[in-house]
């Protein structure tokens, strides 16, 4: 069974493959059946195989070495699949969320002329993604990253008639390359430091070579850090995500929610052992994590797309996530990743289908009373948005982000400062969470439903949505049951996060408060938007300044603007004409005044032609007669 | 012998002179058909009369005849008299008459340095030549044979005059 | 009886072809280019049959064949071509028919 791990990624490449060569030919019914089915199958196989991997006794690392990449002078990188229980919880969430949203496009994209391109680039895409978190080396590692980034370009710009999604397309591809740059000269450290880029073998190196806080440790832990942040939109790179939304919504679930970007959380996970020999990084981590997600909270209290507005909550989240691996909480940040994918999942969604119900309305301002309308995708999004906004008890959310909040306060790298903004985002979270909800879906109706939903469509949100509540009690405090299967899964390689020794006892309190808090966002979502209305219109014009600058993601891009785009534009344009591009515009300047030469002699004038004729017999008979 | 040869190569060089220095096209073809005579008589002198007679034939008859034909269907009037007139001015001439001259001085200096050889009057007759024709050459003939089929299936398609197709309606009265 | 000199009758090749050539480069109307052509073919047949006649083979006489057959089918290919110039461009001007100048 575990022979057949390297058909997991090829399947939805050979998929992908079929689709670009044949995809115009296929008809509409077999295209899904080749994109849905090599995803499927992938599925079905992570199933079987993570069911061996759960019921040994000893949990297995599976290796499976495919071929050798290249051998040249000690550097032999092979292509090597890697199977732990981590990379096992990514490629079921990838392969199986995948899964249902392929399913969910294969209703959502029917009418779309490039029905068949959409599916070779999101099985290209779960290929690439699968090779990432299965890589055994970084080289491995770093193709599938460069791959997710590509199949992220092309989708956003999937619509490519428009010039805004090209443009959207482009800042993703420009900015998430500053941060993978950043990660290569990471790799190059790392190899010219081990002389390998495996990465058990990395991880067993490490302590050996530099003790706690080593320089070079410590710049190569931030050089990662810079290809993590880039791909999973964090503070200062995270201006990409909203544009993002460009691409159709299934594609927004997949890459900019679910999975993508969460490579770089799996990164920082999966090189954790770097991240702990160097304390200032995982340090700046932690600030990371903290300070996007407040950003990012504030961002989406003001947004009108609703789409935008879940793009800046998956910024937060994964603030949440990067503020758990900063604390050394690594199983804690996994599972929310898991938990978050299946929300985030189900929100984009729905948050599709809506729009697509209201024939491609994207203001949340323009929706509401659809509560009657759209019942299924009512009652999965409130149950994704539940769990987002983490009310207590009930939802999934809740416990992933619980562990969180718990470690960022008792974990022995967390602090104060750490948890508090962790909990202020909790209730921002549950603010503008509901803010979405109750434009949407409550009010009155302000536009006509165009199109009902099928069963495609119904069916991945309703396992979504049970995914969302039930995933979280395979995980519980340990002031409530404590019942910690998911850590446990995780523990042999990721080690438990050790607590402060004082403050044990407080658990109940934090869980109280940040339970009372998303309660009180709810509550004040329903107060602001329900009951008084036309009291956030007056927040609005009271303060236009301030509202502008959140919607605008704090400015940001206006910033980048000023500081790299327009010195770089200003640089360019001077250095047009330097001396380097002399030899060139002369080589181009005596090309075309040969080519100018030869053209004056073909002047299509018969005569012109003879005269060549005998000069040339007159050359020759010379020739002939002087030799 | 020699003298005939003589007056063959006088009346041949004279009447080329003639025919290119024309204005009307049937003139210069009259003095064509003196120039190849002359040569199919220059032709018997050396000895080759099977060569001669097919001069006169296809030569002085055939092709003749054929741009005759080509000419009475071009249809041209007086006026194409007057501008070969124009076009064919001292200008014009001068230039490629050196260039040729000195080709021309080049070719005749080489072939009279080489050593003199009379030639013999042995008449190589049509037999000879047909036994070499199809002995060592006949590969050419074949080939010579897909070339004429060629020349004709090329002339057939070129020289055809492609049929308007216009609805009838819309047809111009031709003036 | 005198015999004839080779290289007079070289020379007389090379007047002959010298003046087609002449006829050629100094014409614009295309109806006298094929006819200088022709002159300059027979000019060069006539070097072939004087060749052969120096070694008193029957060579030079197949070569001429083989001119003759050429210059049958170029003469008629040529004026099937002068017969569509002048239909499409309503002149015999060479220079005109430069359509296809680089």
């Amino acid at each position: 069974m575990n022979d057949l791990l390297w058909l997991i990624p090829a399947l939805p490449f050979l998929g992908s493959i079929i689709l670009i060569l044949a995809g115009t030919r296929l008809s509409k019914k077999s295209v899904p059946l080749i994109g849905v089915g090599s995803v499927g199958v992938s599925a079905l196989i992570t199933l079987l195989i993570g069911y061996d991997f759960i019921s040994s006794d000893t949990p297995p690392v599976i290796k499976q070495v495919l071929w050798n990449w290249i051998d040249v002078a000690g550097f032999s990188p092979s292509i090597a699949l890697h199977l732990d229980s981590l990379s096992l919880v990514f490629i079921f969430v990838i392969t199986f969320i995948g899964f249902l949203i392929h399913v969910y496009s294969s209703e959502f994209m029917v009418d779309d002329d490039g029905y068949a391109r959409f599916f070779a680039y999101l099985n290209l895409f779960v290929g690439s993604m699968l090779i990432l978190v299965l890589a055994d080396n970084l080289l491995l590692l770093y193709f599938g990253w460069e791959g997710v980034g590509l199949c992220s370009y092309l989708l956003i710009g999937f619509w490519y008639q428009e010039e805004k999604n090209g443009y959207a397309a482009r800042k993703a591809f420009i900015m998430t390359r500053v941060g993978d740059t950043a990660m290569a000269i990471g790799l190059f450290m790392i190899f010219k430091t081990f002389g390998t880029l495996n990465i058990t073998d990395i991880q067993l190196q490490a302590p050996v070579m530099w003790e706690i806080g080593a320089t070079e440790g410590t710049i190569i832990a931030f050089l990662l850090l810079g290809g993590a942040v880039g791909k999973s939109a964090q503070l200062p790179l995270q201006t990409w995500l909203p544009d993002a939304m460009a691409g159709p919504s299934p594609v927004s679930a997949l890459i900019h929610a679910a999975t993508m970007v969460t490579a770089g959380v799996y990164l920082i996970t999966r090189m954790h052992v770097v991240f702990e020999l160097a304390p200032t990084a995982q340090f700046v981590v932690g600030v990371i994590g903290s300070v996007t997600l407040l950003i990012a909270g504030f961002s989406a209290l003001t947004q009108y797309d609703l789409k935008r507005v879940l793009a800046y909550s998956t910024i937060s989240q994964l603030g949440y996530m990067f503020l758990a691996l900063g604390v050394g909480a690594w199983s804690a940040a996994i599972f929310h990743f898991m938990i978050h994918a299946f929300f985030k999942a189900l929100l984009f969604l729905a948050a599709g289908a809506v729009i697509m119900a209201l024939h491609h309305e994207h203001d949340m301002f323009k929706m509401g009373g659809l509560r009657k309308k759209l019942p299924v995708i009512y009652w999965t999004f409130l149950i994704g948005a539940a769990s987002l906004a983490a009310l207590p008890l009930i939802t999934a959310g809740f416990f992933s982000k619980d562990q969180i909040l718990w470690l960022a306060w008792a974990g022995e790298k967390g602090n104060v400062w750490f948890f508090l903004v962790a909990l202020s985002g909790a209730f921002i979270t549950a603010v503008y969470t509901f803010r979405m909800v109750f434009l949407t879906f409550f009010g009155e109706e302000k536009s006509h439903v165009t199109h009902i939903p099928g069963s495609f469509i119904n069916i991945p949100l309703i396992i979504l949505a049970i995914l969302s509540t039930l995933a979280g009690f395979i995980e519980l405090p340990h002031s409530f049951g404590h019942f910690q299967l998911f850590t446990n899964f995780l523990n042999p390689l990721l080690p438990a996060t050790t607590l402060q020794s004082e403050i044990e006892s407080t658990e109940w309190m934090i869980q109280v408060s940040a339970a009372a808090l998303s309660i009180g966002g709810t509550l004040l979502a329903y107060y602001l938007y329900v009951k008084r209305p036309s009291l956030h219109a007056q927040f609005k014009s009271a303060v236009p300044q301030l509202h502008n600058f959140l919607l605008h993601g704090w400015r940001f891009d206006s910033l980048y603007d000023w500081v790299f785009v327009k010195p770089f534009v200003y640089l360019a344009a001077i250095n047009k004409n330097d001396f380097v591009d002399w030899p060139y515009n002369a080589l181009v300047n005596v090309a075309s005044f040969i080519h100018r030469m030869f053209a004056f002699t073909q002047s299509g004038i018969l005569r012109w032609y003879l005269i060549g004729v005998v000069l040339g017999a007159i050359l020759i008979l010379t020739l002939g007669l002087m030799l | 012998m020699l003298i005939i040869f003589y007056i063959a190569s006088a009346v041949a060089v004279i009447s080329t002179l003639l025919v290119i220095i024309q204005h009307n096209l049937v003139h210069a073809l009259l003095y064509l058909v003196v120039s190849f005579l002359a040569v199919a008589m220059a032709f018997y002198v050396l000895g080759a009369p099977f060569i001669a007679a097919l001069e006169v034939i296809i030569y002085a008859g055939a092709i003749v005849v054929l741009m005759i034909f080509v000419i009475m269907m071009l249809n041209l009037r007086q006026e194409s008299i007057a501008q070969e007139k124009k076009w064919l001015n001292a200008q014009i001439v001068i230039g490629p008459v050196i260039l040729v001259l000195v080709l021309a001085g080049e070719l005749i200096y080489m072939v009279s340095t080489e050593a003199s050889i009379t030639l013999t009057d042995q008449v190589i007759g049509a037999k000879a030549v047909g036994m070499t024709l199809y002995g060592p050459y006949v590969i050419g003939v074949e080939l010579s044979g897909i070339l004429l089929m060629a020349g004709i299936v090329g002339a057939y398609h070129l020289g055809r005059q492609k049929k308007k197709v216009t609805h009838r309606f819309l047809e111009k009265q031709e003036e | 009886m005198t015999t004839i000199p080779a290289e007079y009758g070289l020379v007389l090749a090379s007047v002959l072809f010298m003046l087609g050539l002449i006829s050629l480069l100094i014409r614009r109307n295309i109806v006298f280019m094929l006819i200088s052509v022709e002159i300059m073919l027979n000019a060069a047949g006539l070097a072939f049959i004087v060749a052969g006649a120096k070694w008193s083979q029957p060579d030079g006489q197949v070569m001429f064949l083989f001119i003759l057959t050429m210059a049958a089918a170029e003469v008629s290919v040529g004026l099937a071509l002068i017969l569509q110039i002048y239909h499409q461009l309503k002149t015999l001007n060479s220079d005109e028919a430069s359509k296809m100048k680089g």
